[in-house]
């Protein structure tokens, strides 16, 4: 069954849904949008060193993506608005990468795949990495979800019960990591982001409670992949894209029955 | 045996010291008060008993198994977070929803419990926090200006519900204010902060304090501090103006006459 090209492409998609929809609504809840997108351009940058050195594309993109993620963290509130710094940080990460594969001259490489995903291409392995990733952070999320919660809500309120906000904020940075490495090859370093935060905001307007948003925000990932993938087909359309248009499209419908409804 | 004791506690933030030597204690069942201008380390202190802040010297002693219950300054929750109130009552831990209606009950807010927190008014809000602090049958219940943002009515209605708590749990309430008024009538001591314990003492004692006074003004007791309280909400650290040395300076810039004070102790 796995021999077919059609079908990993639709589990690894799935895969990636699954993973990123929770992760996307900490990236909501928390204002992270810059920040999800600074860690995935970073991305790119570890893609290049990890062909450069030839080891795992996805450990080096992981790794760059983390050392990101912990940059910015660090960096923040000394002197720079945080909007400033990862601008800074995600565009000159992202040229850096650019410049740096364009060394690479003894391997050639589909610097499209990377930049805008290569779905339709992923093999047993790639299957096996990404589903491992999306355990990993489903895992990591179900795990820490309330001390995660608590600390979104506010900081002293988790420090008196016990829960240390920095800490939580790791698990979080590193979830994002896996995330990114997991989604690069099925949405691209420059689409990443999007996969993240458009379906958790889609979900928002029929949600009650955090884990509600969470499961919608799920089935909209999901619909978006298999949607994605038919209309890429039935067009010859990029399939990276083509998923996230369609995410796009439920997230116009829900935003237009909200506004609907209440009018 | 207190609850909680600092020793000699000093807290610094980025260079410069915020707390320096705190000594106090809060025994079982009384309601402390913190006064204290802006930036007098009223909710640092707060912050370092839960853990928020490092200690940078000193000690912070917890009586063994003393539960606290927080109700933070103000909790911004992001229009993004879908968020029932009986969701958060249970956060961090899943709470008995038979437990969590009792709480609400007893802050005041027993039909809320479905809900949406962003819906919610002021004094609907911190009284929701107020239940979800309760929820861990705190020994000790701390309140960082827990009536912020409420008008007088709305206020005076919060801390009538938090003598009520103390009556039924028999807790002890630090909290911090800047209602002098209300701290007068409602604390069993008064805790006068900045930077460091300027004084403490019951609040008779405190406010005819000479540090106390000289943060204060004279007036805070009478008829005239409640009159003028109650038409001058920007004041809000319930600055009463003297009508003694300080009068022009307050009524020029409405804040505290604190190089007044400053001038006062140091030289």
């Amino acid at each position: 069954m796995l021999d077919d090209f059609l079908i990993r492409a639709t589990l690894a998609g799935l895969g990636v849904a699954l993973a990123a929809a929770p992760m996307g609504c900490f990236v909501v809840w928390r204002r992270m949008a810059y920040f999800g997108d600074a860690t995935a351009h970073a991305s790119i940058l570890g893609v290049a060193i990890a062909l450069a050195l030839s080891v795992s594309v996805f450990l080096g993109a992981m790794a760059m993506a983390l050392l990101m993620a912990l940059a910015v963290t660090a960096l923040s509130g000394r002197g720079y608005a945080v909007d400033t710094l990862l601008g800074v940080l995600a565009h000159s990460a992202l040229a850096f990468g650019l410049v740096a594969v364009s060394f690479l001259s003894g391997v050639r490489i589909d610097l499209m795949a990377y930049l805008f995903g290569d779905i339709l291409a992923v093999g047993k392995t790639d299957l096996a990495l990404i589903w491992g990733g999306a355990a990993l952070v489903l895992a990591l999320l179900t795990w820490r979800w309330s001390a995660l919660l608590t600390a979104t809500l506010n900081p002293d309120l988790a420090h008196a019960s016990g829960i240390d906000p920095r800490r939580e904020q790791l698990v979080l940075t590193l979830a994002l990591a896996v995330v990114v490495a997991v989604a690069i090859k099925v949405v691209g370093v420059l689409l990443i982001a999007a996969l993240l935060i458009i379906p958790a905001a889609a979900a928002r307007p029929f949600a009650r409670t955090p884990e509600g948003m969470a499961v919608i925000a799920v089935l909209v990932a999901g619909l978006s992949v298999l949607g994605g993938l038919q209309a890429s087909l039935m067009f010859d359309t990029p399939t990276g894209p083509s998923i996230v248009c369609i995410a796009a499209l439920i997230f116009a419908g829900s935003a237009l029955g909200t506004s609907l409804r209440r009018a | 045996m207190s609850l909680i004791e600092a020793r000699d506690l000093s807290v610094r933030y980025g260079g410069h010291t915020v707390l320096s030597h705190v000594d106090m204690s809060i025994d079982k069942g009384e309601i402390v008060t913190i006064v204290g201008p802006n930036g007098s380390g009223k909710s640092t202190l707060l912050r370092a008993i839960i853990g928020a802040v490092p200690v940078a010297s000193g000690r912070l002693i917890r009586d063994a198994g003393v539960s606290i219950g927080y109700v933070p300054q103000k909790l911004a929750i992001d229009p993004t977070l879908p968020m029932t109130v009986a969701r958060f009552m249970s956060l961090p831990r899943r709470q008995h929803p038979a437990d969590v209606a009792a709480a609400l009950e007893q802050a005041g807010v027993p039909d809320l419990s479905t809900r949406q927190m962003t819906d919610l008014s002021g004094g609907q809000f911190q009284r929701v926090l107020l239940a979800r602090a309760l929820l861990a049958k705190p020994d000790l219940l701390l309140l960082d200006e827990a009536t912020q943002g409420l008008d007088q009515p709305g206020s005076a209605a919060f801390y009538r519900q938090i003598e009520d708590v103390r009556r039924r749990l028999g807790c002890a309430v630090l909290m911090v204010s800047h209602e002098l008024h209300v701290v007068m009538s409602a604390s069993d001591r008064v805790i006068c902060l900045n930077g460091h314990v300027c004084c403490q003492g019951t609040p008779e004692i405190v406010a005819s304090a000479p540090e106390y006074r000289a943060l204060f003004g004279t007036g805070t007791q009478g008829a005239l501090a409640l009159y003028r309280h109650d038409h001058n909400h920007s004041h809000d650290d319930g600055c009463d103006h003297d009508h003694g040395h300080a009068h022009d300076h307050a009524h020029d810039t409405g804040v505290i006459p604190l190089h007044q004070a400053t001038r006062d102790k140091v030289h």
